[in-house]
This record gives structure tokens, C-alpha cells and sequence, in this order.
């Protein structure tokens, strides 16, 4: 250990971090070498991932949707998806490395990961169908909805707003209840323990 | 006075609407059961203390459980549940009560093979095991865990009926752990190191990007919950600890931290956990969670049953920027406020426990709390917060909730006229 320090723990070698330092970055730091194509994205994707997120990547049943819903984020009902929303292509193959197949994590190789990756891209009308995703293509891909985020500004745009003395009698003239949860009636009921045995 | 003259001066009394104290007791006109027949538990033996090694709640307690909307998600192992916020009382959660979110269900971690890794920017990239860990000096800290996704149903409106599920993806323990200050130093962060990934050995390999900063400030890797391990649904055997910061932050099962240049923006802090505004822009890395109360008795799952007269209000209040030296409660809709008795120990990025004693008329009631945090802070309604942000932005709902409470002393979750 270095000095200065408790002593604790050990260096850690060279393969134990590239076993477990999988993370990818927006600007292509971590990508293994590798290519894939968005037909053999296709076959992965219906073989491995369709089942769940649909053959389009429209969802099934309540499942999410990966593709399609751009012009939706500014309406009552958004749907966000990789092309709608997500701002960078490293988060996709990071995820779909790291996390996916859901319930059989990091069993894809890295150049079925390019693969699938390409062919959500492609179902998100991102990139044609002749796109090969790579380590050296990964940057010309322009994600849509990239420049849609900001740093959280509550310091500036609430804080002050919300930190002003308050009210604390005649504060309102008429109160009247605008909405019930009761008339949704969509909570488990509390008396049946059965299901949350 | 009989019991059916006071009954009448009672009810004359809530017609009357007088606001005074009833005052007074109810009175036995036959010999009660329960004091005049022996009961078993008297005349018996009960169990031995070779019963039960590791003791669980009264079986008449059974109902106090954490509980799950199965329509909330896909499928339970990315899910949650949530805190029976009003059974308890005090601030501190049991462990086997806290919420859990999993985003690929519970790792059962050997902690015989339990590794944490430090690498990237740092002099010594370094392993350490959990009796490593274990020999570092330690911290123990009280602070609240809420979901960024708490309340989060009831953007568009009142949904769900019962404190547990609209506030419940919360809970407030003691964490035993070492600073990660420590273990970073340990490594030796170099000049350009200002970003740490966290991430966890579950299936979901969660991932997220923290400032160094906030690592360096107040994060303990924490192996130790109310004084025992963690449970496996909250970490076992190692979690971080990010005060005050949304709980996906959080990371369980941490395996591995490296320091970094730049934010990672992962899937969790950009298709997840960003907030998204009425123009199609996304707040991200909204970090604190913000002032927030609620009232947890009365409340819909847990409702007058004693009738007008002495009753005790109560509930729970935090901010992830400091303590909470005070809380308003109104029982007319807001029209009207009086501050809340605190009570019990205040700490930073803790939950705190509020009371409020009043005479009930048996009028109806709407009654709302609004934390003021040690910023200054002062907790919004709902509308306030909607108009800023829109309905779609799921994370972040710290808007004063209300309760309605009928003649019956039956409480239900609406919203009101601001």
C-alpha cells in the first residue's frame, strides 16, 4: 500500500481489474476492440432479447421500449427510449454488457454486443441497415437526444423560490379536494397478506 | 353522567362544532374480561429462551410488513417495496423492514469471497476482503435512505391509498462503516481524479457516477445496519453510503470503485433517474433529495378508531441537506398551520419524528405537514413543484401531501385547491 496508509488490502493485479473494469465511457473510453452488424443484431436480438422487448423494440407487455417514440417527450405521455432520449451510444453497449440478457448477465461476447447494439440503433432509424458498429465507427453515431440534458439547477431555480417565510394563518379562503385515490382504487389491499407472504 | 348522556354531550359537542377539549373518560358499566378472567399467558408457561435464537415481532404484528404493487413493474426482481411508515414510530426503521429495490434481485454474496476493488486514477489500484475492511478506523452514522422514485406515482395526482405506498421507498437506520475518504486515500488518488464509479456484484452490475467531492466528504462503506450486518436485501455484506443523495446512489453489493476524469453517464444516470421537464429537457445528476414530510397517523392505512377527543398526530420529516428543526401541520386543508413538537434526536440527513396533540371534534379534517429543513428550506406543495417541472418527471416528489379524514376518523389520500 502506498504510504502514508493503514496497510491494508493488496495491489491489485493487471487481469483482476480487466476482469471487473468493464465500464464504458461517452467518449469511447473502455471499448474493446470488436464489430457488429445490424443483421447479426437481428438474429441475436430476436434469439435473446425480443422475447421481452418485443422484435421492433417495441416492448411486450410491460417490458421496455427500446426504439421509436422521438417527438414524445414533450407530450403527457413520453416514451423514452434509446433514440427518444438517451443521450450517448456508451451507455447502450454498457448496459446491454454489463446487465443484459436480464436474468443472464454478461453472457454475450463483446462483438455480439457491437451487434446488438447496432441493430437497436438501426431500429431507432439512427443508422441504415448496412451499419456496422465498431471501435473505430462508435464515434460517427450522433444520438439524438445528446444535447437535451442539464445539470441539475435546483439552486438556482427553486431554492430561493422555496425557502421564503411561509403563511401560517388565513392562508387560503376556500379549500376544496380536486382528486381521490379512492376513486382510482388501484392500491393491493392492506388486510390480504397472502400475496406478500 | 351515564354512558348514553355522555355519548349524547359528546356528539352535541361535535355538532356544535365546538373546538374545546371533550375532556373526560369512558365509563365501564359492566366488569371488563380482560381484568376480571385469568388469561393463559397468566396461569401458563410461556417459551423458553431456547425458542428463538434470532426473535421476531409479536404474532399480533404480523400485519406490519413491507408490501409491493405488483402493477408498479415488469417483474418483481427489478422492483420495489415499501416501508410500513405507519406502523412505526421513533426514527429508526427494523432492518427487516426497510424497503428494497433491486434491480436484479438479491445477490447472495459469500462474504468468504467478497472482494472491493479500487482502481483507475489512483498510485495503487488495491483489493481489499471484508476483514480488511473490517480493520480500518469506523463511523457510525444515522441517516435516511429514500428512493429518487418515492412518491413518484403521485405526479398527476393522488393514486395510492396509504402513507406506505406513497412515501414508503424510505428508511433511516445506523450505518457502522469506514469513510471512503479512508479506503481512497488508501489507494492514493492522483490530481485528475474527480469522478468515482461505484458499482455493484449483482446482476444489474449497478453502476453510478459520484463527484469526489460528496466521496470525500460524508460516503461510508458500510457493512453494518442497526448494529448487525446488512441485511442481504440492502447490501450484504457491503453497501455505500451517500448522505442525503438519492438512494439508487447507494450502491449494494459495492465490488468495485474507480476514480475517474469525467461522469460515466450510465444507464442509471441518463435513461433512469433524469428528470425530465414540460419542453423535452432532462434535468440529471439531481443528487439531494429535497425537504419532504408526512403525516404517518392518521393515515389511510391506519385510521381513527377511537372517535372524537385526546388523539396524537404523528409523523416523519427529512431533508437531504441538513436537519429538520421544524415542521407545520394544518388540519383545514392549509388554511390554518401550527408548528409540530419534535421529538426525539435530530441528525443531519436523518429522518425526525413530529407529534401534534389536539382535542378532534369529529369534523372532518385535511391534513397536511410541511418540513422547513436547517437551509432554510421550507417543504412545497405539489402544485408549487408542478409548475416548475411539469408531471413527467417521476423522480424527486417532495410535495406536501394531505389526508383526508372523514367523520368515521376514515383518512384517504387526495389532493386540494392551492
Amino acid at each position: 500500500s502506498h504510504e502514508g496508509g493503514y496497510g491494508l488490502g493488496r495491489p491489485a493485479l493487471d487481469e483482476e481489474i480487466a476482469a471487473w473494469d468493464i465500464d464504458i465511457r461517452p467518449d469511447g473510453q473502455g471499448l474493446p476492440r470488436g464489430e457488429g452488424d445490424v443483421w447479426t443484431g437481428e438474429e441475436l436480438f430476436v434469439a435473446q432479447c425480443a422475447m421481452c422487448h418485443g422484435d421492433f423494440g417495441e416492448g411486450a407487455g410491460r417490458w421496455p421500449q427500446l426504439a421509436l417514440g422521438t417527438g414524445t417527450l414533450t407530450s403527457n405521455d413520453p416514451v423514452k427510449t434509446v433514440g427518444s432520449y438517451w443521450p450517448y451510444l456508451s451507455t447502450v453497449w454498457d448496459y446491454v454488457h454489463r446487465a443484459m440478457p436480464f436474468g443472464n448477465a454478461q453472457s454475450l461476447s463483446d462483438d455480439e454486443v457491437y451487434a446488438i447494439t447496432a441493430y437497436i440503433l438501426y431500429l431507432n432509424e439512427i443508422v441504415e441497415d448496412d451499419f456496422v458498429l465498431s471501435s473505430d465507427s462508435f464515434a460517427e453515431v450522433e444520438m439524438p437526444n445528446a444535447g437535451a440534458f442539464y445539470m441539475d439547477d435546483r439552486a438556482e431555480t427553486e431554492l430561493p423560490e422555496f425557502s421564503r417565510e411561509v403563511c401560517m394563518e388565513n392562508c387560503k379562503e376556500d379549500v376544496k379536494i380536486t382528486m381521490r385515490a379512492r376513486v382510482l382504487d388501484v392500491t393491493p389491499e392492506g388486510g390480504d397478506d397472502a400475496e406478500n407472504a | 353522567m351515564t354512558d348514553t348522556s355522555r355519548r349524547n354531550f359528546l356528539r352535541g359537542a361535535a355538532l356544535a362544532g365546538a373546538g374545546a377539549a371533550v375532556g373526560g373518560r369512558a365509563m365501564a358499566q359492566t366488569p371488563d374480561p380482560a381484568i376480571t378472567e385469568l388469561p393463559p399467558w397468566q396461569q401458563y408457561l410461556g417459551e423458553g429462551v431456547d425458542a428463538a435464537p434470532y426473535g421476531m415481532p409479536s404474532q399480533y404484528e404480523t400485519h406490519v410488513v413491507r408490501r409491493n404493487v405488483p402493477w408498479l413493474t415488469a417483474d418483481a426482481t427489478s422492483s420495489v417495496n415499501f416501508t410500513p411508515l405507519h406502523e412505526l414510530d421513533g426514527i429508526i426503521t427494523p432492518n427487516g423492514l426497510c424497503f428494497e429495490r433491486h434491480h436484479g434481485g438479491v445477490a447472495e454474496v459469500d462474504p468468504a469471497e467478497y472482494r472491493l476493488m479500487i482502481n483507475g486514477l489512483v498510485d495503487t489500484p488495491l483489493v481489499f476482503d471484508l476483514q480488511d475492511l473490517m480493520r480500518f478506523p469506523r463511523e457510525n452514522r444515522i441517516h435516511f435512505l429514500e428512493c429518487a422514485a418515492n412518491s413518484g406515482m403521485e405526479w398527476r395526482g393522488a393514486q395510492l391509498n396509504g402513507c406506505q405506498f406513497t412515501h414508503g421507498m424510505i428508511h433511516n437506520v445506523m450505518y457502522t462503516g469506514v469513510p471512503l475518504r479512508l479506503l481512497l486515500e488508501e489507494a492514493g488518488v492522483k490530481t485528475a481524479g474527480t469522478w468515482l464509479l461505484a458499482e455493484g456484484a449483482d446482476a444489474s452490475a449497478m453502476t453510478r457516477s459520484i463527484p469526489m467531492e460528496k466521496a470525500l466528504d460524508d460516503c461510508l462503506v458500510a457493512f453494518k445496519m442497526n448494529g448487525e450486518m446488512l441485511r442481504p436485501e440492502q447490501g450484504y455484506p457491503v453497501r455505500l453510503v451517500v448522505p442525503g443523495w438519492e438512494g439508487n446512489m447507494w450502491v449494494k453489493w459495492l465490488r468495485r470503485i474507480e476514480v475517474g476524469d469525467q461522469p460515466w453517464h450510465h444507464r442509471e444516470e441518463t435513461s433512469k433517474y433524469t428528470d425530465l421537464f414540460p419542453d423535452g429537457q432532462a434535468r440529471r445528476f439531481t443528487w439531494e433529495m429535497d425537504a419532504k414530510s408526512v403525516i404517518t397517523n392518521p393515515s389511510p392505512q391506519a385510521p381513527i378508531t377511537h372517535g372524537p377527543g385526546r388523539m396524537v398526530l404523528s409523523g416523519v420529516a427529512w431533508s437531504g441537506r441538513g436537519t429538520i428543526p421544524r415542521v407545520d401541520v394544518t388540519l383545514d386543508g392549509g388554511n390554518s398551520w401550527v408548528q409540530a413538537r419534535m421529538s426525539g434526536p435530530s441528525f443531519d440527513k436523518s429522518m425526525h419524528r413530529f407529534y401534534h396533540e389536539f382535542d378532534w371534534d369529529g369534523r372532518p379534517l385535511l391534513l397536511q405537514s410541511r418540513a422547513h429543513d436547517s437551509t432554510g428550506y421550507v417543504q412545497p406543495t405539489k402544485d408549487m413543484l408542478r409548475e416548475i417541472r411539469g408531471e413527467n418527471s417521476i423522480y424527486h416528489n417532495n410535495g406536501i401531501q394531505t389526508w383526508a379524514v372523514n367523520e368515521q376518523g376514515v383518512a384517504e389520500n387526495v389532493e386540494v385547491s392551492s
